[in-house]
């Protein structure tokens, strides 16, 4: 049976007396490769980071729930929106993706041989083991994309946050992103939030459409009541049949 | 020459180089966190310590040492717990700590003094300041190497050093402190006015030279080094205020080495073409 791994409920965020998040209920359960769509300013980066625990909600519960019992934290990885990082900042792939492996305490012990195996094979799952010695800023955006894809799964997560990940990647390297996520889903839930439809509604097996209230969708069937309440204006709409196809709404006439 | 002068001379290269290892090292956490006004707000504030020291006839490095952590601490304060933007926050301690200063030495009735913290003495640092230099050092150091691991995860991104469990709020002023520390060290060296220069050039040349963090802070030291004594030198030969000279002597370098890898870039790139 599934686990849950992240529980929201009735989750309030405000900014300055402006209401970012409304009553959010949202829940997870391993295996889950949830897509969120939404416009820009809906939401989503404060989503992801209500979850994280970065941003503690002005009224409601999150609970991040391990599968495990050994833990009552379940592991999250979090992938950025292509961080604008100083591209001349010193440090190296291999750097970055130990970052993921901090230990705490007065005097924390050095990165173990545990935590450099870990790390080694977090790249080699993204593609990037061959550049671990090159100063980050040095590649192309697609692949600190898979730098950044790599440190979050050298957390070990049981839940893999991305945002606007495809932001930053050229198109056809998106085939090829998508499928690193297919083969990463069969070990953990998966949340992406993009305001991108066509590339995230053809990958994830359920969706949620985000504008400060989250309108959760089981499957991916989203009705075009839904879409437009949510953009507030008409949109593509793509279907699932065997072959991927995209259905366009009628114009109003 | 005679022994008075030698002694001073001899203090001068110690103190140049005490001060090249604690600016060398928090240079460059200033630079690639971008805390450079911070910094220079900071150093500011250090002569209302600076003031306290003589109004309270101790030792002004002390008075700077009580005064400097604790201007940086409440500057972080106010960055983080209010909502003011953080270069308003800067002017205002720039100012307000810099005012302080000059009040308390004019009510000791010693305004006269002021000018070696502000534009830093090498020439002058007493034994005694030699001591304070080098234990704030080893402070810095050890600092830098147990945080190490820490500070480079937060200044490369601090959210995602907070979702590993870096606990990236009371290290900031815990950097903030090293700053203070930093700015009391290099005050007689460079002067109140003038060491945001060794802060940020020695660690911006490193930076062009190597990606790496380790690497950086050596190579920083290393210019740090060069500067203070070679500007230690030449203001003497001149008969010039050292702080003033080491400063151009940054400056000039900075430039220079601008220049050179422009030309340098340019030839690759006629080599590419």
């Amino acid at each position: 049976m599934a686990n849950e791994v992240v529980r929201l409920e009735d989750v309030w965020v405000y900014f300055d007396g402006t209401a970012i998040l409304e009553g959010v209920n949202l829940s997870v359960e391993s295996g889950d490769f949830l897509g969120i769509i939404g416009p820009n300013g809906g939401g989503k980066t404060t989503l992801l980071k209500v979850i994280l625990g970065l941003i503690k909600p002005s009224k409601g519960t999150v609970s991040v729930i391990d599968g495990t019992e050994n833990q009552n934290h379940a592991r999250v990885g979090y992938v950025p929106q292509y961080a604008l990082f100083d591209r001349e900042f010193p440090i190296s792939v291999w750097q970055v993706v130990l970052t993921a492996r901090y230990h705490r305490g007065w005097f924390p012990p050095g990165y173990s041989k545990e935590d450099k195996e870990i790390a080694l094979g977090a790249l080699q799952t993204t593609g990037m083991a061959g550049f671990a010695g090159r100063q980050i800023g040095q590649l192309s955006g697609g692949q600190q994309q898979r730098v950044l894809i790599a440190r979050a799964l050298t957390t070990r997560p049981e839940l893999l946050l991305l945002d606007e990940p495809t932001a930053s990647i050229d198109p056809d390297m998106q085939a090829e992103f998508y499928q690193l996520l297919e083969r990463l889903k069969k070990e953990m839930a998966i949340v992406m939030v993009s305001h991108d439809i066509t590339a995230i509604s053809i990958y994830v097996d359920k969706m949620a459409c985000l504008n400060r209230r989250l309108v959760y969708h089981g499957s991916k069937e989203i009705t075009p009541e839904a879409l437009e309440a949510t953009y507030r204006c008409p949109v593509q709409l793509i279907a699932h049949g065997d072959i991927p196809h995209r259905v366009l709404k009628e114009h109003d006439r | 020459m005679d022994a008075l002068a030698t002694e001073a001379i001899r203090n001068a290269v110690i103190a140049g180089l005490l001060g090249a290892v604690a600016a060398g090292v928090i240079g460059v956490y200033i630079v690639i966190r971008r805390m450079v006004s911070i910094s220079g707000s900071v150093a500011h504030a250090s002569l209302s310590g600076v003031g306290l020291g003589l109004i309270a006839s101790i030792n002004p490095l002390i008075g700077a040492l009580i005064l400097t952590p604790a201007a940086a601490v409440g500057m972080g304060i106010i960055v983080k717990r209010t909502r003011l933007p953080e270069d308003t926050a800067i002017g205002m301690l720039w100012a307000t700590g810099m005012a302080v200063g000059v009040i308390l030495a004019a009510l000791a009735h010693d305004t006269s003094d002021l000018s070696i913290y502000l534009f830093g003495d090498i020439l002058s640092v007493p034994s005694a300041d030699l001591i304070l230099m080098g234990a704030l050092d080893v402070v810095i150091v050890l600092s830098a190497i147990r945080f190490y691991r820490e500070f480079l995860s937060i200044s490369f991104d601090e959210e995602f050093s907070q979702i590993v469990g870096v606990a990236a709020a009371p290290l900031y002023f815990f950097v903030l402190f090293l700053i203070a520390l930093t700015v009391v060290t290099l005050l007689r060296v460079a002067g109140i006015l003038l060491v945001i220069a060794l802060l940020v050039i020695p660690a911006a040349l490193s930076r062009r030279l190597t990606f790496s963090l380790r690497k950086m802070m050596m190579l920083a030291c290393l210019f740090s080094a060069l500067f203070t004594i070679s500007g230690l030198f030449i203001s003497l030969q001149l008969q010039l205020p050292s702080g003033a000279v080491i400063a151009i002597l940054c400056g000039v370098t900075f430039v220079v080495f601008l220049i050179l890898s422009r030309f340098r870039n340019r030839a690759n790139r006629s080599v590419n073409s």
